[in-house]
């Protein structure tokens, strides 16, 4: 009981959440898929001369003649239309989609956090002209408001990028999906921003921040050491909650052709087009199946993991 | 209905009450839709049309629909798509092929006491002139003398264009140059006869007057957007004794698999265009006695930017088309028999000698590419590949677009970055040549090779490549005015010649084939031609249900 | 006084929001006659954007697009020349509206007995079984759940119509493919405020007055346990009524997501802006039923 007084409700939460063993074990699940995502292809850390089954060497891009080839020794999750080998292309597609999703999920982090709390902080009349602004956007529909943003992005990108910067490849394909990362990131700060606000705005009114500003503390310092402290557990598990979200909104985008620029893959876009094999003659169904679980996967670890946290982070689970 | 089996201690909530509206809605719906008689024939038509306005539509979709619904004073054979009478009887043209003189049948009427006569041809002529219509397709009548300066307001007096209707029975045009393909064009839309009457009381509404009379074979009983377009026989039309189907339905289908589907369990008999069925199962499909292909007039071809390196060195172009190996994108990617292309007129069009492209040839091509500095690809500058994204269905270009940079990447050494863009911005981008390799795709409005040639003058606006060659627009300019039809060949292969070889501003890949979906023991009078123009009302179907 | 002063405030709100939309599309690169092919002279073009007003400054564009809005008017499609926007709203919207509100009854009738359920037997298997049901499928998009649900109850049993919006056998499987993600969604947010009103101080003073289980469960835990699923639903039925695209998609039905999607691909201002409205509209009207509601349902809410 003492030693539990002396801990920081976040270390606190932590110690919650590791005796929430499905939470932990989806976190270990994550761990292993992120892992094994970065490292894929296996085949490059073995010696050069062994003999590997293409699976484990084979890059995303690179085509070959067999197209439509079932899973094999050679292929263990079978090719694609291209005759590209579909493990290494899910591994990269998971990759990709853990970074859209993290980016997007960053990028409505720090507006929705910085929104958020300078509007719960500053009350009054700066309160509410941004909450407003919140809802105007808000009330436009998402589909539109993305498709409309990703266009003007890419666009805007495209005629920077045809200038004489020089961009490496690399760069390149990062540019390439700034436009997708701010789109997503764009719609989802929204909500971020209001959960904030509100929790900024109780904590506004305790009587302990009075405190400190009668002790001179700055308005910087008591947002930074009273106020984001105690509003850190709700945006870790709001953000946890987010990023499946927009993991599966990519592949809507796929769906489109807005998502992510071919020949890189996501999940998502192996999905869309894993999709489009469904009918009722043939089925290539590892082209849905594989990139589907891995992505069910991905998805269910990523929801235990925020379920986790937030029974954690929440006084209520105490007992 | 799965909500009936709810359990009993449901809590009642929101759900519970809204659930009682279940019935009332499923009794809405069904008042809303039923009772509806079958159609004789039901025919996937590809996306929505835009218009069925004649003077408004541009896309195949639309033009189809609109065929069925107006006609022109010449109409396209159901078999062959060479130009018959339609509207008129007969005509006559002048020997330096400039004037034509053509008679209206005496049988034309929109309904009972309303007959069409010539003056309603030149109205619907002068509307598609008229710059409040704002046509896109304006220009299918700038063949006709003063059709553009009147179009463009340089003069405002409509009498001075080269139509006149003489008589209540004939109409004589006057027309610029010789013009081989004139009798083409009066049996596209563009041209169609239009209902006067309603279009001046009803204005821009006039597609929704009902009834609304038609000029072809076909009213227009019910448009619901995204839903269906239901066409039934116009019984008013010269022709309607030979209308095989009473009632046909046009859906609207935006999947592939959608179309697939309800062909495969009676939902409609026909599916148009190859766009409409899942390019993956087309090693299947294509066993079976339902696919039909034969050849039509479509390029698949990639333009170059010729305003900026690397592709304003000609030497570039040419080794990026010489390792372009189409056979493999043919087979592996499209699977739907399209043939090779290494020209840009597809084979089979009228009035047309074949010109020798470049082919395929890697060595060459590194030396091409060695020779412009770039020994290995090394040094290339940053070059990107243009395309624009399908949604929901078929993804053809992002595939030929994925192999294109493999190839590029392997036997040249260059890394082509694929740019996919929304439709409207890669139009746009395409126009502005804010690119450096596009692809492209040109369908011939008529069967003459000038609907493909024209384009890479240096003022067309389709040109979009930034190539200017004065020996190729004078070689055009000389062609156009020939009588002489071989002669005429002659010089377009000479045109053509330049284009595809010499200069290259466009790589030609394939020639779309053109493509129907049907069961051939029940449906008939679809007939293979270049145009792949299937008169509606020629089409029938065979005894009852489909199982 | 509250919501009468919250519904003068949806005014000026929706001002904005057309204004704000009608910048972004026109910011769009590309405009709605950007071809594949370009008319034969640059006059052809001209006249189009004339007769759209596209060639007057945006800001005097707007102008006239407010005043045609006052008059009722949401002006005429640029890729549907033969229609205005308003037919194709009142063409689409019963029909997204049908396949809304029975998607929205699907998934609130299976998505809260599931949460109630697995709330109630918190931590035995019947609770992770019913969890992970919820989990998975909001983890399955509905591109996937759609055509797996066609290929078998349509076409292998044929026991539904594969496509096309006719009769309300047609309905019932995009009401399922629609509904079931939905469903998932509800059930969590029930699960979550059943357990947190379970916790709660009055559930344990009702136990104490000696209510029955039942009731207390029924009538006091589930009042509350349903405010998040309700605020949710404000959003939700916006999203559901408005028309999703895919579903729309898959099985051909005319409603009004594949106009919102396809409007803003082809860059059909007017459609795009006059879309948005609607959305808005239905958007605040729902946020402000469900504010109402919470009132009603939970005494402890005042809004001043």
């Amino acid at each position: 009981m003492n030693e539990r007084l002396h801990l920081s409700p976040n270390q606190r939460a932590w110690r919650r959440f590791r005796r929430n063993r499905g939470a932990a074990a989806a976190l270990l699940v994550l761990l292993v898929l992120i892992a094994l995502v970065l490292l894929w292809p296996l085949g490059k850390l073995a010696p050069a001369a062994t003999v590997l089954p293409k699976a484990m060497t084979h890059l995303p891009d690179s085509i070959s003649d067999t197209p439509f080839a079932p899973p094999s020794w050679e292929h263990w999750f079978g090719t694609d239309a291209h005759g590209r080998d579909l493990l290494s292309r899910v591994c990269h597609g998971a990759r990709i989609s853990l970074l859209v999703g993290l980016v997007g999920a960053a990028v409505s982090l720090v507006i929705g956090v910085l929104w958020g709390a300078v509007a719960g902080y500053g009350g009054g009349r700066w309160d509410s002209v941004m909450m407003r602004f919140v809802d105007v956007l808000y009330a436009m529909p998402t589909v539109v408001f993305v498709i409309v943003l990703v266009t003007a992005i890419n666009a805007k990108l495209e005629k920077w990028q045809a200038g004489p910067h020089g961009l490496s490849e690399r760069h390149a394909q990062l540019l390439q999906m700034a436009g997708l990362f701010v789109g997503l990131g764009a719609v989802s700060w929204l909500t971020m921003a209001r959960i904030v606000r509100g929790q900024v705005l109780s904590l506004r009114r305790r009587p302990f921040i009075d405190a400190s500003l009668v002790l001179g503390a700055s308005h910087a310092r008591i947002v930074r050491r009273h106020i984001l402290p105690n509003v850190y557990g709700v945006i870790i598990v709001y953000l946890t909650l987010m990023i499946p979200s927009i993991i599966l909104y990519e592949s809507f985008l796929s769906y489109l052709g807005l998502g992510i620029q071919p020949p890189q893959a996501s999940l998502g876009s192996l999905m869309a087009s894993g999709a489009e094999q469904i009918n009722p003659i043939r089925i290539y169904w590892w082209l849905i199946v594989f990139p589907g679980a891995v992505l069910a996967l991905t998805l269910l670890a990523l929801t235990f993991v925020g379920d986790g946290l937030r029974d954690a982070f929440d006084p209520r689970g105490e007992s | 209905m799965s909500m009936a089996s709810r359990s009993r201690e449901q809590p009642p909530g929101a759900g519970l009450r809204l659930l009682a509206l279940w019935p009332g809605l499923m009794l809405l719906l069904a008042g809303c839709t039923g009772g509806e008689p079958k159609a004789d024939l039901v025919i996937i038509n590809g996306p929505d049309p835009e218009t069925l306005d004649p003077a408004l539509g541009t896309g195949l979709e639309d033009l189809r629909v609109i065929g069925a619904l107006f006609e022109g004073l010449a109409r396209n054979d159901p078999v062959t798509a060479r130009p018959i009478p339609g509207l008129a009887e007969s005509w006559e043209m002048s020997p330096d092929g400039c004037v034509y003189t053509f008679h209206l049948r005496e049988n034309l009427s929109w309904a009972p006491g309303q007959p069409i006569t010539a003056g309603d041809v030149i109205y619907s002529w002068l509307r598609v002139l008229d710059p409040r219509t704002a046509s896109e397709y304006a220009g299918q009548l700038f063949y006709i003398k003063n059709g553009e300066a009147y179009n463009s307001g340089k003069i405002q007096d409509p009498s001075l264009v080269g139509a006149q209707a003489l008589d209540a029975r004939t109409v004589r045009v006057e027309l610029n140059h010789p013009t081989a393909f004139f009798l083409d064009l009066c049996a596209f839309q563009t041209l169609a006869v239009v209902p006067r009457q309603v279009i001046e009381k009803y204005g821009e509404d006039w597609m929704r007057a009902r009834p609304l009379p038609t000029s072809g074979p076909y009213l227009l009983q019910e448009w619901r957007l995204n839903n269906k377009i239901r066409l039934v026989k116009n019984p008013f039309y010269w022709d309607a004794a030979h209308t095989r189907s009473a009632v046909v339905d046009c859906l609207p289908i935006s999947a592939p698999n959608t179309a697939l589907n309800l062909y495969q369990t009676g939902g409609a008999d026909v599916i148009w265009d190859r766009e409409n069925i899942p390019n993956e199962l087309l090693d299947v499909l294509s066993r079976r006695p339902d696919y039909h292909t034969f050849p039509y007039q479509g390029t698949y071809f990639l333009r170059c930017n010729t305003t900026r390196p690397p592709l304003n060195d000609t030497r570039v172009r040419q080794a990026l088309a010489l390792t372009i190996d189409k056979r493999r994108l043919v087979e592996k990617v499209l699977r739907g028999g399209e043939p090779v292309a290494d020209h840009l007129v597809p084979d089979g069009t009228a009035n047309y000698q074949q010109a020798a492209g470049l082919g395929y040839d890697p060595a060459l091509a590194r030396r091409l590419l060695a020779q412009a500095g770039y020994p290995d690809g090394k040094g290339f500058p940053h070059c990107s590949y243009l395309f624009d994204a399908a949604s929901g269905g078929e993804k053809i270009h992002e595939k030929v677009a994925v192999e294109l940079k493999e190839m590029w990447s392997k036997q040249l050494g260059i890394d082509i970055e694929l740019k996919q863009m929304e439709k409207q911005v890669y139009q746009a981008a395409q126009k502005n040549r804010d690119y450096d390799l596009s692809r492209s795709t040109w369908i011939g409005d008529y069967n003459d090779p000038n609907t493909f040639l024209d384009l890479f003058r240096g003022d067309n606006g389709n040109n979009r490549t930034g190539w200017k060659n004065a020996r190729y627009d004078a070689l055009m300019d000389e062609a156009n005015n020939q009588v002489d039809l071989t002669r005429r060949a002659a010089l377009l292969r000479e045109a053509e010649t330049i284009l595809v070889r010499e200069q290259t501003p466009i790589i030609p890949i394939y020639f779309y084939v053109g493509f129907n979906y049907y069961n051939p023991a029940r449906i008939k009078g679809i007939y293979p031609n270049i145009l792949d123009d299937h008169p509606l009302n020629a089409i029938w179907k065979i005894g009852g249900e489909k199982d | 006084m509250y919501f009468i002063k919250r519904i003068l405030f949806l005014i000026p709100l929706l001002w904005l929001i057309s204004f704000l939309a009608f910048l972004l599309v026109h910011a769009m690169p590309g405009g709605p006659f950007d071809r594949e092919r370009t008319p034969a002279s640059p006059e052809i073009e001209h006249h189009l954007l004339a007769k759209y007003h596209l060639d007057e400054p945006i800001l005097k564009q707007y102008g006239r697009y407010l005043n045609g809005l006052l008059h009722g008017d949401f002006g005429p499609s640029m890729k549907y020349r033969n229609h205005s926007v308003t037919d194709i709203i009142a063409a689409g919207l019963p029909v997204s509206l049908s396949l809304g509100v029975l998607a929205f009854c699907f998934s609130m009738g299976v998505g809260l007995p599931l949460g109630f359920f697995t709330a109630v037997h918190k931590a035995r298997w019947q609770d992770y079984l019913g969890s992970l049901a919820a989990a998975v499928v909001i983890c399955v998009p509905s591109l996937v759940l759609g055509p797996m649900l066609i290929m078998l109850f349509a076409i292998k049993w044929r026991w539904f119509p594969v496509a096309l919006w006719a009769s309300p056998w047609h309905v019932i499987l995009p009401t399922l493919t629609l509904g079931l993600y939905f469903a998932g969604r509800v059930a969590r947010l029930m699960h979550e405020g059943m357990l947190a009103t379970l916790h709660s101080e009055f559930i344990t003073t009702a136990r104490a007055k000696g209510l029955s289980e039942t009731s207390i469960l029924l009538k006091h835990a589930f009042r509350l346990a349903v405010l998040p699923v309700l605020s949710y639903s404000g959003p939700m039925l916006a999203d559901l009524l408005t028309g999703t695209f895919v579903v729309e998609n898959l099985f051909q039905i005319p409603g009004l997501g594949v106009s919102m999607v396809n409007s803003s691909l082809n860059a059909d201002y007017t459609m795009v802006v006059g879309l948005v409205l609607l959305y808005a509209v239905v958007l605040l009207v729902l946020n402000l039923a469900v504010d109402f509601t919470h009132c009603l349902l939970d005494p402890r809410v005042r809004y001043e």
